[in-house]
């Protein structure tokens, strides 16, 4: 009997890739598509790399099916967005190795700063997405994937969702099967998109999409199910699928799997065989819009919702009738996230908010610097934003308005588009402060290297690229180094640099507390006698100190990760070191 | 089988991953169909966590919904309340008798409520455990969530030695033993 394990989403994408004899995978982390890459680094027949961006990781990915081997290139929804330039031009190419772009969308925003719906980007870009519904299908939508993309020479989205990505189901597993590498064949007409190749190509990717809906009418891709009660029909995909079986088990559904572009065929045939028609699919109605387009009666937004995850009971409400008898949920305190014990995080934004300073921010843990107790961000927008946002301020209202504001970015995300920014910045003789992160790792992600830790996805070590020095070839003169938990002397850099009305940038260097081995020799504790209940040791909002019902403090020894931030803020000595084994 | 369904909550950073492995793992092995769902990224970072785990014949969504599960397993006493309409009407709580305040808590702008427990077993079935406490009378504090597994493996479909093999194929190889002692702390608790 094949073998089956209990697999991530994730985890699943990568088998498939290694089973569909994948060769090269690029990616940068992003949740909810980090643990591809970290589970494709498992095969060694498979060449897996970060990339520093999206964008970069498409290239790599396009470059090696040019090559004639198959490859792919992961990524988050708003990743899409840094990589659609070479998407929309591949999309014109085509592709000769096997190409697939792995696109993992956030609705119900887990982790992210938006909800976007890559079907969207999809239908504009012209290339074709396959949705998987569960474990085994995202590993065998994958291989499907890679056949479709070389048989219509295309690039080809597989489309996940967080629920997706991170829920475990069971899978059959299968052996690799390598396709023999494509000979490569000048073709200038093809690979070389200038205006008057690219007019041609036009016309074969629009013939292509119409080839392929006729295509979806008859796939395997897609297929009906049709219930013993033709009342209820449902056009559904991905997760969703799941919400409709467990809730009308005997319902007729379309489910498909070749969500672009829609099979015109199947779609109305399907639509003529049930008296109601529902279109359950998560985010924007993509599958609705087309349905009423060919005019088709049906219901989609006008019952569900745009917004966030679907569900069973969502179906049994609103489509069923059948609300289930839920208690209301408790009225509790809510457990927003917050940075870690022991984060350098929290003691740069304790000195940026003790000096009143607003601060652009960016992509990454801290960004929760934005809210209470901290309160330090006033925006943020997307991957690499803060530098660049921050230098439009100063050229609307000059040098002076932004003199009370900073901008703080992270190593990987600085190393990702940040670099790009701070580029301009000194170029066009920006005067704004700019504050690296840098804690040595991507932290939100859960830990991945990048350029500037020398380290690489396989774990090979590499001289990792000085940030300091890519500063100073920029022609920043001002450049300063500085460790966060030196809250006194990073306290000083900040007053002098903000004060300089010329362009600097403030390495603050720390690990995150979460890397291994980055536990300081330390814990803290309370000496009660001491405390004058001020609270300033609570200030920073570390969750390790807490306040008694006295106004005195507690901090809890589980917790501390002996970082002294707290130790710091206390002018009575009233929380003191002490050493532990490390 | 009727699916049964399993919710783990706590808070970001108390390892309710590993936990869920374990039960994924004991699941498969007894040869069931498995589907569990867990939170990665920004939540991890202290906040509240939810995974569901869902084991029978034929398993379809990979979420537990609201007033749908058979046990639900709290690494904190304020998450067992807040996902407390989450259980059947008989469902069961298996709380670890632990509190840590939330930033809204500690930074004083709302309150940690008192006498969670007692309002939880005016309608469920509950079992709390100090797990903490006995984990750190075996020497490691953080076997805490076996403790916890230990008590609400009473309420599941498998044998002790299933959950002491699958235990050990699941922790650090150097921990099988402490892991283990903890599991037995909670199963043989009540």
């Amino acid at each position: 009997m094949a073998e089956k394990q209990l697999m991530l989403g994730n985890e699943a994408i990568a088998r498939g890739a290694w089973e569909a004899g994948v060769k090269v995978s690029a990616a940068y982390p992003g949740t909810p598509s980090t643990e591809i890459s970290e589970n494709i680094v498992k095969y060694p027949e498979i060449y897996a790399e970060w990339a520093p961006n999206e964008k970069v990781a498409m290239e790599v990915a396009i470059g090696a099916s040019f090559a004639g081997v198959r490859a792919m290139a992961s990524m988050k929804h708003v990743g899409v967005n840094v990589a659609a330039d070479p998407l929309y031009s591949v999309s014109y190419i085509g592709a000769d190795g096997g190409l697939v772009m792995i696109a993992a969308d956030d609705p119900g925003l887990y982790s992210s700063q938006n909800e976007q719906d890559t079907r969207a980007v999809a239908l504009a870009a012209l290339v074709p997405v396959i949705e998987p519904s569960d474990s085994q299908e995202a590993k065998d939508f994958v291989k499907a994937a890679f056949a479709l993309s070389e048989e219509f020479d295309t690039p080809v989205i597989v489309r996940t969702t967080t629920r997706l990505a991170h829920s475990q189901g069971m899978v059959t597993l299968e052996d690799r099967v390598e396709p023999p590498v494509r000979e490569y064949e000048k073709d200038i007409r093809k690979r070389v998109m200038m205006p008057g190749m690219a007019k041609g190509r036009h016309v074969v990717v629009e013939k292509r999409m119409n080839d392929l809906s006729a295509y979806g009418s008859k796939c395997a891709l897609n297929r009906v199910e049709m219930g013993s009660d033709t009342s209820i029909g449902f056009i559904t995909q991905g997760i969703e699928y799941t919400y409709v079986k467990e809730a009308c088990p005997d319902a007729c559904v379309l489910k498909l799997g070749l969500v672009n572009p829609l099979p015109e065929e199947l779609i109305r045939d399907f639509a003529s065989r049930v008296d109601t028609l529902y279109i359950f699919e998560e985010l924007e109605p993509v599958i609705e819009r087309q349905v009423r387009a060919w005019g088709i009666n049906c219901h989609g937004k006008d019952v569900f919702t745009v917004q966030g995850e679907y569900s069973a009971n969502m179906l049994r409400e609103r489509v069923l009738n059948k609300k289930p008898a839920i208690d209301p949920a408790a009225d509790v305190p809510a457990r927003p996230p917050i940075l870690c014990p022991g984060c350098p995080h929290r003691a740069t934004f304790s000195v940026l908010k003790k000096l009143k300073l607003h601060a652009a921010g960016d992509i990454g843990c801290y960004t929760l610097g934005a809210v209470a107790p901290l309160s330090v961000i006033d925006t943020t927008v997307c991957m690499g934003s803060s530098i660049s946002t921050l230098h439009g301020m100063e050229k609307a209202r000059g040098s002076a308005y932004i003199k009370n504001w900073v901008a703080v970015i992270g190593d990987s995300t600085f190393m990702h588009t940040g670099i790009n920014s701070l580029e301009n910045m000194s170029y066009n003789r920006g005067t704004g402060t700019v504050l690296i992160l840098d804690n040595s790792t991507t932290g939100m992600t859960g830990h991945q290297d990048h350029a500037a830790t020398g380290r690489t996805l396989k774990g090979e070590e590499v001289p990792a690229i000085s940030i300091y020095k890519i500063c100073k070839a920029m022609n920043i003169e001002h450049v300063v180094e500085v460790s966060a938990f030196d809250t006194a002397e990073l306290e000083r850099v900040v007053r002098e640099e903000t004060a300089r009305d010329a362009l600097s940038v403030i390495i603050v260097c720390a690990p995150c507390a979460l890397l291994k081995g980055q536990t300081f020799p330390y814990r803290v504790r309370e000496i009660p006698e001491k405390c004058k209940k001020c609270g300033m040791c609570l200030q920073p909002g570390c969750p390790a100190i807490t306040k008694n019902a006295d106004g005195t403090v507690h901090v809890d020894e589980t917790m501390c990760n002996g970082c002294g931030l707290c130790e710091q803020q206390c002018k009575f000595g009233a929380l003191e070191k002490y050493e532990v084994a490390k | 089988m009727e699916t049964k369904n399993i919710m783990i909550v706590g808070v970001g950073g108390q390892g309710t991953l590993l936990t869920s492995r374990i039960l994924g793992g004991i699941m498969t092995e007894a040869g069931f169909d498995v589907k569990l769902s867990e939170v990665h990224g920004m939540a991890q970072r202290g906040g509240s966590v939810v995974t569901f785990v869902r084991y029978g014949d034929r398993v379809a969504e990979p979420i537990v919904e609201e007033g749908q599960a058979d046990v639900l397993i709290a690494f904190e006493r304020l998450e067992a309340l807040r996902y407390a309409h989450f259980l059947k009407e008989d469902g069961v709580i298996v709380v670890n008798d632990a509190r840590i305040d939330p930033m809204p808590v500690v930074s004083g702008a709302a309150v940690y409520p008192e006498g969670i427990l007692e309002k939880l077993a005016e309608k469920h079935r509950i079992y709390a455990v100090d797990a903490m406490g006995e984990a750190k009378k075996l020497g490691n504090p953080r076997v805490f969530n076996n403790v916890v597994l230990g008590l609400a493996a009473r309420h599941m479909d498998f044998p002790k030695e299933a959950w002491l093999s699958t235990i050990a194929k699941k922790v650090p190889p150097k921990t099988v033993e402490i892991n283990q002692k903890a599991f037995l702390l909670g199963y043989e608790n009540e």
